[in-house]
This record gives structure tokens, sequence and C-alpha cells, in this order.
């Protein structure tokens, strides 16, 4: 909402108070000014000067020399223009040094072909004038002023054409609509600064011609829950013209655009009262009759902008007794639209629903100033006083003669709200004490009558319904900067993390620690993506929850799986070359249900990616800490070589104890690498968070340190490739029994002299019993049986 | 007798001050079972009585003072050698270090925590709930219907007709009023979804964190107090904040919070644009809509909520113009913080 602060004065006093000053208290009493515009400031040195004599240049077929009579500013000075509306008499607005212009225009002495000129007269764009602003003028040359300013000869140029002004740029947030106008922004200054509202009550006069407006026009509502109220009034003897150029200035410095009197008008009501007004030719109604009702499926419509619609049984139409003739709250109809030619009109001043109007704008694709205020809701109680207004701007403009009588149907006028006024309540639950007297002020101020230990809300305030509502109110006013803090005096409350945000915290802490730096990346993703990751075409993870009104296809489902988005950012990193990265990221996957209304499964997943100075054993060295740090003690690493994201020769699935699948890890598929640009090896893992996390074992328990030294026996067997290591020290831990305390690896050696297909492992078994020394003999026992076992189940001999 | 002591005192001696002298060999040969030293012991049984104690003692006398320079000799050479070695470790300090690979955890991340950490410390704990949400919880139980204008703030992705995603935080707060009652002390960090277009300050996509309490008798004094203490531990000591009346339907009286420029105290500097003050938060008392909503009787208890943009306070705080380097994750970037 921009505010002419001229208008504003209309209504209250702001003397004394710079545009700063007023647009900071405004914004700290609730109405938050976004900025000010100082009108006219651009321009200096401009007035009204009248030409007394032209000549045409010597030098030049198109350029006049003109002389001309400044008034006080001086008579007789010569400017050359190169404009050919200018005549000897005409009144024109000249620019005299050093005058400035719009845009940072500097006007100075200059000399055209050789002859002096002192200035430059000035187009009504070089003044940022538009022919809507100045209309019947021409746009293409001088603007000459009309005959009324001979008298004004010397007078700047700004005053002249009431040009000065303040435009206050306010926005005002949607439980508000009565600020969406003159006087409701009047009445907010009033209380911001203890001043006087004065705002007078319309006052029509009427032709008292024995004429009434029900020889008109009957009204009837037929869909009475989507319009509250409809009042009209005629108007006969219509004269469309321009409207004077005080309401024009005032509608420019609103930011509206001037069109002729009686659309001014309705333009000039709403913007002052807040209340959208309508005005119909009357010629165009059909059966002298309005009846407010929903459109038929299929109706077709054409707004004033001629643009065609088509309606449907949501949507409320002004319509005659054949056809619709406006969008209820939305826009008026060309079908009636007010011409130069128009003789008698309708003025429609209503209120509708305003869900109603939301929806009919929304699915029509045109949100107007009038439906902007609709929707949010507006007073029925408004819609008299917007309507006399404009009867009276007709009278006082002289643009018609108002028939007598009003049309005012209104089935189910509005009850009026009353509120306990609590101040010692208002006073506790803000933590404050504002006096009664200030709350009193206040409210009475904002148009509240509190009499008896009650507030009659006035009509305009819906927002108002609550004890709330009105602590609010009597805090803003006060000031938000008197709330005195104060610390709880309430229960204690045991605050922190629970297990799982815990686990979440200490595996990202873990992973930082092992040299993997944490990414975030967007929930949503490209199908396409799936096809970039080699996820099967049956794969029933394809299934997304898809957005209906995505941003892009790039962001248009939900991610079943982070792989995708590990994956482009490890692109993205290739791309710009930095080498060596390791990434993860624990993010939420999204698994749809049967139906889209239903709210999918949301999981966390623990995704890690690595490319450069690192391998297959790195990363499961990884997920073993990452095991490890989650208590889960026996997981199984088995080869997978069936994921088409992975290299089937270098990935594995983890399973816990009972078998529970806890992740996938291995380096990508080539092809999949090559889907992101990568020609270097590139290693991921992902993890399902949620199971680890309902896996893991976190609570920690003692074990005794050992009291007994171990004994180590070294095994080294030269076996068939294909034979995994993972097997080899199975066998040997189940065969030591109690006593192995670890087997570990300690080389792997493969050379010609073992055999094509072969490989030699050694292995070290530490023996130890936690009540004793092992003796020789124990060991060497124990290392018979490990070799036994050996033979039997894996047929493998001790290397020579 | 006494002479042979007295010559070999002076020979052992004078062998023990040698440069590069054997030390073990010295200390057999005199001191050794065949050593010179003994072997004048063993012939003492040949002395008379009265000179057998005299030279008893010499012969003790010269065997410590032997041992004693064999000691000092040997505790010599341990520290040249100890010196030699000293000198030839000496490394070349200025060469660079070879560090271990260290990860770097997001800085969203670490703001988030920082977050969470000063609320942990005033008795919040952490609540969480579905990003794919209810219309219901996102918008109708705030105080939102259908068609309400207040929808236009926050453009919203829709999944169906009555399914969304949360465009912010607050239905964290009626899932947990719903199952909890009061006394209430959450924070809800989270993502949160709007369907803007992404450039340099808009992100479809962000994180948000909330909180909420409810408890008999909390007062709008008590959430200017709860976030004066989060402003200060925040952005430091000396960190103000302002409430600015606002409108959210879901709290009344509701407030935007600024907090004094942390760089420049208040006097206006380039970060807060001049203005003297950054503004981070929205406020206010729950609407007793909301809570009646919830089941929670809001004649007996009242609430208060914020919620505040962690990309927001991360950008401020770093100094990050450009809200997608965030989601770019360029290992640049990451490795800064």
């Amino acid at each position: 909402m921009n505010l002419s602060r001229n208008w504003l004065s209309d209504f209250v006093n702001t003397d004394g108070i710079d545009n700063q000053e007023y647009s900071d208290r405004l914004t700290i009493t609730g109405s938050k000014v976004e900025g000010f515009e100082v009108l006219g400031s651009e321009i200096e040195n401009v007035v009204v000067a009248k030409v007394t004599a032209m000549e045409k240049h010597p030098d030049s077929d198109h350029l006049w020399i003109c002389q001309l009579d400044a008034g006080a500013r001086g008579n007789n000075i010569q400017i050359v223009t190169g404009a050919q509306n200018v005549f000897v008499g005409a009144l024109v607005p000249a620019a005299l040094p050093v005058a400035k212009l719009p845009g940072g225009v500097i006007i100075k002495d200059g000399k055209l072909r050789g002859v002096e000129s002192h200035g430059m007269l000035c187009s009504m764009g070089e003044l940022q004038l538009t022919a809507h602003d100045m209309p019947g003028k021409e746009e293409n040359g001088i603007l000459i002023l009309d005959g009324d300013c001979e008298n004004r000869l010397g007078e700047d140029i700004c005053d002249v054409l009431m040009l000065r002004d303040t435009s206050v740029e306010f926005e005002i947030t949607s439980n508000r609509p009565d600020c969406l106008s003159v006087i409701g922004l009047a009445r907010e200054t009033a209380v911001s600064f203890d001043r006087e509202l004065t705002v007078k009550e319309p006052v029509v006069k009427g032709c008292s011609d024995g004429d009434s407006v029900n020889k008109y026009l009957s009204v009837s509502i037929s869909a009475p829950d989507l319009c509250y109220r409809y009042a009209a009034r005629v108007v006969k003897n219509v004269k469309i013209a321009p409207s004077p150029l005080w309401l024009r200035m005032r509608l420019r410095a609103s930011g509206v655009r001037p069109i002729n009197n009686i659309v001014d008008i309705t333009n000039y009501v709403m913007l002052e009262y807040g209340q959208p007004m309508h005005a119909f030719d009357y010629s165009c109604l059909d059966g002298a009759q309005i009846e407010v009702r929903r459109a038929q499926n299929g109706e077709r419509f054409q707004s004033l902008d001629d643009i065609e619609h088509t309606l449907d049984e949501s949507m409320l139409v002004i319509a005659d007794g054949k056809k619709a003739c406006a969008l209820a709250g939305v826009m008026g109809g060309a079908n009636s639209e007010i011409t130069d030619a128009t003789a008698t009109v309708v003025f429609e001043s209503a209120c509708f629903n305003g869900a109603s109007v939301r929806v009919t704008a929304k699915k029509n694709g045109m949100r107007t100033e009038s439906s902007a205020r609709f929707e949010k809701g507006l007073d029925p109680e408004n819609c008299m006083a917007g309507l006399q207004r404009a009867c009276e701007l007709v009278e006082l403009l002289g643009a018609g003669d108002v028939v007598d009588g009003i049309i005012d149907v209104y089935p189910t006028p509005a009850t009026q709200t009353v509120l306990p006024f609590t101040p010692d309540r208002y006073n506790e639950f803000l933590g404050m004490s504002i006096p009664v007297e200030h709350m009193l002020n206040t409210l009475t101020k904002l148009g509240c009558r509190v009499e008896d230990g009650k507030i009659y809300v006035p009509s305009f305030r819906a927002d108002l319904g609550c004890m709330n509502d009105i602590a609010e109110e009597v805090c803003r006013i006060y000031g938000y900067d008197q709330i005195e803090s104060s610390s709880m005096n309430a229960e204690t409350t045991l605050g922190g993390r629970n297990a799982k945000q815990l686990f979440e915290v200490n595996t990202e802490g873990a992973l930082v620690g092992m040299g993997y730096s944490q990414i975030q990346t967007y929930s949503f993703i490209s199908p396409k993506y799936y096809d970039k990751i080699r996820m099967s075409a049956d794969d029933a993870k394809r299934r997304s929850v898809v957005i209906s009104n995505p941003l892009g296809e790039d962001t248009s489902v939900m991610r079943t799986t982070a792989l995708p988005s590990m994956m482009e950012v490890l692109a993205r990193n290739n791309n710009f070359n930095n080498e060596n990265v390791r990434l993860f990221e624990i993010a939420s996957i999204y698994l749809p249900k049967e139906s889209k209304n239903e709210l999918p499964d949301e999981r966390r997943v623990l995704t890690l990616g690595a490319y450069g100075d690192t391998d297959f054993y790195a990363l499961k060295g990884v997920c073993e800490n990452l095991l490890h740090l989650a208590g889960i003690q026996k997981a199984t690493y088995t080869a997978c070589t069936d994921n088409a994201s992975y290299h089937p020769g270098r990935c594995a699935v983890i399973t816990a104890e009972d078998g529970t699948l806890l992740g996938v890890f291995g380096q990508a598929h080539p092809l999949m690498a090559q889907n992101y640009g990568f020609s270097a090896p590139v290693f991921v893992a992902e993890l399902d968070f949620d199971t680890v996390f309902a896996k893991a074992n976190t609570e920690k328990v003692y074990a005794p340190l050992p009291k007994y030294p171990a004994t180590t026996r070294d095994f080294s067997f030269v076996c068939p490739e294909e034979l995994e290591v993972g097997t080899l020290m199975s066998v040997m831990e189940k065969a030591g029994g109690k006593l192995v305390e670890g087997v570990a690896l300690f080389d792997i050696y493969r050379g010609p002299q073992l055999g094509e297909g072969k490989k030699s492992v050694s292995l070290r078994v530490t023996l130890r019993a936690s009540d004793r020394t092992l003796t020789v003999e124990e060991a060497d026992k124990a290392s018979k049986k490990i070799l036994n076992d050996l033979k039997f189940k894996l047929g493998l001999e001790l290397r020579a | 007798m006494k002479e042979k002591l007295t010559s070999i005192r002076q020979e052992a001696l004078a062998l023990i001050a040698q440069d590069g002298a054997d030390l073990e060999q010295i200390k057999i040969k005199y001191l050794g079972k065949k050593g010179e030293l003994t072997a004048v012991l063993r012939g003492m049984g040949a002395l008379s009585a009265e000179e057998r104690p005299v030279v008893g003692q010499l012969a003790n006398e010269v065997r410590a003072d032997i041992e004693a320079a064999l000691g000092e000799k040997a505790q010599q050479l341990r520290a040249s050698a100890l010196e030699a070695q000293l000198k030839a470790e000496k490394l070349d300090v200025t060469m660079p270090g070879s560090s271990p690979a260290v990860g770097h955890l997001h800085p969203l991340t670490q703001v988030q925590r920082e977050l969470e950490d000063i609320f942990i410390g005033m008795g919040f704990s952490i609540a969480e709930g579905p990003e794919v949400e209810l219309d219901y919880y996102n918008f109708q139980a705030l105080n939102i219907p259908e068609n309400h204008p207040a929808r236009d703030t926050q453009d919203t992705f829709y999944i169906a007709e009555n399914v969304l995603l949360r465009s912010q935080t607050s239905p964290v707060q009626v899932r947990t009023m719903e199952h909890q009652k009061p006394p209430i002390r959450i924070i809800s960090p989270g993502r949160v979804y709007r369907s803007d277009a992404l450039d340099a300050t808009h992100s479809p996509l962000f994180h948000q964190l909330e909180g909420l309490v409810v408890d008999k008798g909390i007062t709008m004094g008590d959430l200017k107090g709860t976030l004066e203490i989060f402003a200060k531990k925040m952005f430091g000591e000396s960190t103000r904040i302002r409430f600015r009346p606002h409108h959210f339907p879901f709290t009344e009286p509701s407030a935007e919070v600024d907090v004094s420029c942390y760089v420049c105290g208040g006097k206006g500097c380039r970060l807060c644009k001049g203005e003297g003050w950054i503004e981070i938060l929205g406020a206010g008392m729950v609407h007793p809509f909301v809570l009646s909503n919830c089941g929670i009787d809001p004649e007996e208890y009242s609430g208060f909520a914020f919620g505040l943009g962690v990309e927001r306070i991360a950008m401020k705080k770093y100094g990050i113009d450009d809200i997608r380097l965030f989601y770019e994750n360029d290992e640049r970037f990451l490795e800064q913080f």
C-alpha cells in the first residue's frame, strides 16, 4: 500500500513529523514501512512561463528560438527548442538554469548551433508524467499548460501541477485489510502519535427531482454465503471527463493510473476507505436488475481487460437479467464497461466472501487491487460509507446527478464483537505494567468503545477476537521495547538430545575425524537420476513421492536413495579439480506408501563417497570403524555381484549378526562412474542409518584387561585365489575355540612360483587364556587343531 | 705394598682418563677376579697384624677411587654420545607438517548444533517430525485455513491435495502438543521447502529452527528473556535484541526480532546495511486457537514460539553472500569451516 501524505493530512494532522520519524514510528507500532519517496524532489527550477515570441533558428529547419516571460523569474528569457507544438502565447514548463530534472538531468545555459539558450522547455515525459496523469495533453511535444496558469508565471511547476507529495510504502500484513486504506492508516497514525483522527461522514445532496433508484434497478442475492452485502446507487446525466488535477495526483502518488472521472472515483474510494467499488454502464444492464449468483459451469465471461474466462459454480458473478457483468470482487466485464458514451452509471459497493474471491481470482489468473482486499475479509459495515463517498465525489466533480435512494441488500447484518476489558490479565500475560489509562486511550483511538468493563470492537477490526489480540494492541502502541525480559517461572524440564540424535552427532564426529567432510544436498532430485546410477527399470525404489508443482524436473521427486546426490557432488568436485575428496551425508530418503495421500516412510541414510588417494579397503575400514562405534561387533561382509551401481568384483553388503542388511559399499561401477564424468575409480557406501542405530549397542561394558601374556602363532598357506580370507579367518577362529583372542592378516603374496590363480596368505593367531599363562603344549595343541580344520574343511596345508 | 697400591691407582686413573679408553677392559684389568688390585688383596695374608688394616683401608680407597673414576668417565661418554645423537637428529622445523586427513562438518550443521546446544542448555529437547506433511499440520492446525491469504507468504510444494512438503517446522510443534502435556520446552530444527526459485538469497529448501514453550504463566517477557539469552550466547554478550510488532497466524501477539549488529554494535555498517540491527527471528505468544486445537486449555496454559532460518544465521555469521554455496558442497568451501 502506497500512502500519499497529502491525502493522509485530510484525516490527521502530521505537521512537524518528518518522513523518517513518521516511517520509524509507524514501523515500531506495527505498520511496517518499506520506504518512502519524496515526489517532485528531483525537479528543481522548473517554472511556468509564457511564450511571448518565436522565430526560426537561422541555421536549422526545425529549431525555434523562443522568448519567454517567467514572471518574477525573468522576462525575455531566450530558449531554443526543437518541439513543433509551441506557439506564441503558450504556457509551458521552462527549466531555468541551473535546473534539475528526474533522472539526474541538469540543465545549464548553452548554445544550440550558435544561438544562446538559457534553459529548456519540458515535455511531460521529462517531468516523469504520462498521458494518464495529463489527459488531453500532447505526449510527444512540450507540455502546454492550461490557460488558468496565465497568472502563475514564474511559479514552480511542482506546485502548479501538485507534484509535491510523499509516497510512503507500507507492507500490510494479511490480518489488517483495514490498513489497505488511507483512513485505516490515518487511524494508525493518530494512535501512534497520539493525535486526533477526523473522518467526516460523506454528504450526498441528491437530485430531489422525484426520481428514485428503484425505478432503475432491483438487486437480489441468491448466494448469501458468498455475498454478505450489496449496496448500489445510480448516477444519471453522467459527463465522462478527466478527473481534476488534485484527484489525479493523489491517485498517481498511490501508484494508480488515472482513467476518467467515474473510474477514478471508484479507485479513489477504494484507496481512501479500503472499500473496492465497481461502476457499470447502466445502459448495458439487461432487465433493470442485478442478481448476485454463482456462475454456471462453463459460463463464458470477458473481463475488462478483454480476456475470455470460462467460469464454474465455485465463482460468484454479478449478473443482469441475461448475462454475467462482473466477476464479483475481482473484475468487471467488458460488456458493461464505462465508456466516453456512458450516460448512466450504477455504483456497486459490496462485501464478498474472502476465500471465494481468492479462489476465483486464482483460478482466472487475475489478482487485482480489489480481489487482494476482498480475500482478506472486508467489513460489510464499510459498504455504505464507500458508496456515499463515491456519490459525494460525483457531486463534487460535477460528474453527474446522483439519483435519490439507495439499494442495500444486507441479509444478515454483522454482529458486534464484545470482549471483556481485563487490564490486569493483559499486563500479567505480557509481563508488563501498562497503565490502564494508556490502554483505554489506545483502544479508543483504535476505534473501540470501552464501557463497563467491556470492549466493543469496531466492525473493521475482525482480527480482534480474544484476549491475546487486545494484549497485542495495547502492547504495540505502548511499545514492544517496554516489555521487560524475564526468565521462565516454570517447571524444570530436562533438555537434551535423545539416543538417536546423539548417535547421529557422534557418527558425524567420527567421520570428520576419519577425514570425511559433510555435505548437504537437496531432498528432491530428477527421476532421471535413477538411470544415472544404473538402477534397474523394475526397481521398487524408482517409485518416488512426486511433487505436483515442482520448480523444474531436476527437483521434481523426493529421493528414495541419496546415492545420486552424492555422485553429483563428487562429480562437481572432480570438475573443480579438487583432489582426494572424501564426503559423507546423513540424509533422509522418502519411501512412498500405496496412496499418495499417505505420508511416506522417511528414513535416515548415511552415504559415503570418495575418490583419489583411497581404495576399497580404506572405505571398508571406515565402515568397520562406524560399526565398531555403534557397538555392532559381529557384522558380516559378503561379496555382492549384482548391484548395478557397483563394480561386481568390488562390492560388499554388510549384514548384522541376525542377518539384517545394514548397507552396501564398494567401488562404483565404471559405467556409473562414467555417467558422472569419472575415469578413475570412485568409492561409495550406503548405510541404512536407522537400522544401524536399531542394531547399535551403545551400552559399554568393561572387559577386564588381560593378566596373563598372549602367545602368537604365524601361519602361511598357499590357496586358490577364490578362497576368501574371511572364510580362512572364521575357520581358524572356530577351530581355536575359546583360546583364540584374534586372527589377523599380515601378508598376502602372489607370484609366479605359486602358480596361476594362487595366493599365499599369512595370518597371525593370538592365543590367550584369562586365568593362566598358556603352556607351550596348550598353544601347540590349539595350533594343531587349527591346522587340522584348515586341512579337512578347506584342504589347506602349511606353506613349506 | 703401599707403593704397589699407589702405583695401581695412578696407572688405572691415567688409563681411564685417556680418550677412547675401554672402560670394561680397565675394570677387568684392575678390579676383576684376576685383576691387579685383587691380586694385591690376596697377598694381604703375608702382612703383619698391624699393617693389615692400614693396607686394607688403602686398598679399599684405591678400589673406590677407580670405581668412581670409571663411573664418572662412563657418565661423560653417555652424555657426549647423546649430544652427538641429538645433533645428528636435528630437523628443519620449517618444513610443512604431514597432517592426517581431517574432515569438516558442514557449516549449516555447525550452526545448527550451536543453536541446539544453546537451547539444550536452557532445558529444551529436540523434537522431529516428517518433512512430507499433512496440510492439516502445516497450515490448518496453525490457524491458516484453506484459501487464507497468509498462505501466499509461503509458496508451498504439494504432493496431493492434503499432502505437502512442510513450509515451516511448526507442524512439529503441533504434533508435539498433541502428544505431550505441558510443560513443553522443545526446539524443532529441520528442512523446510518453499517454491522459491534458486538465487543468491533464495533456496527452495532451507533449514529452520523453531522453539516452543508451553506452561502455566508463560509471559511475553519470558519470550524476550529467553531470546535475549540466546542472542547473547550466539552473537556475544553485548548483543541486544529488539521486538517489532508483526503478524503470524499462529501467534498473538507476534513480533519480528532484530539483534544488534555484532559487527558494529549498532552504529550501522555494511553487514546491517547501516541499520544497526539485523532481523533474525519471528516470535510470539502461541495463539489460543492453536493451543485449544491441540487439546491444551488456553485459559490454564500459555506459551511462546519462535523461529529462525539456519542459513540466514550461517550467512551472517560467516559472511557468506550466496546461499547456493551451502548446497554446491565444493570441498574448497567446506574445508573453510
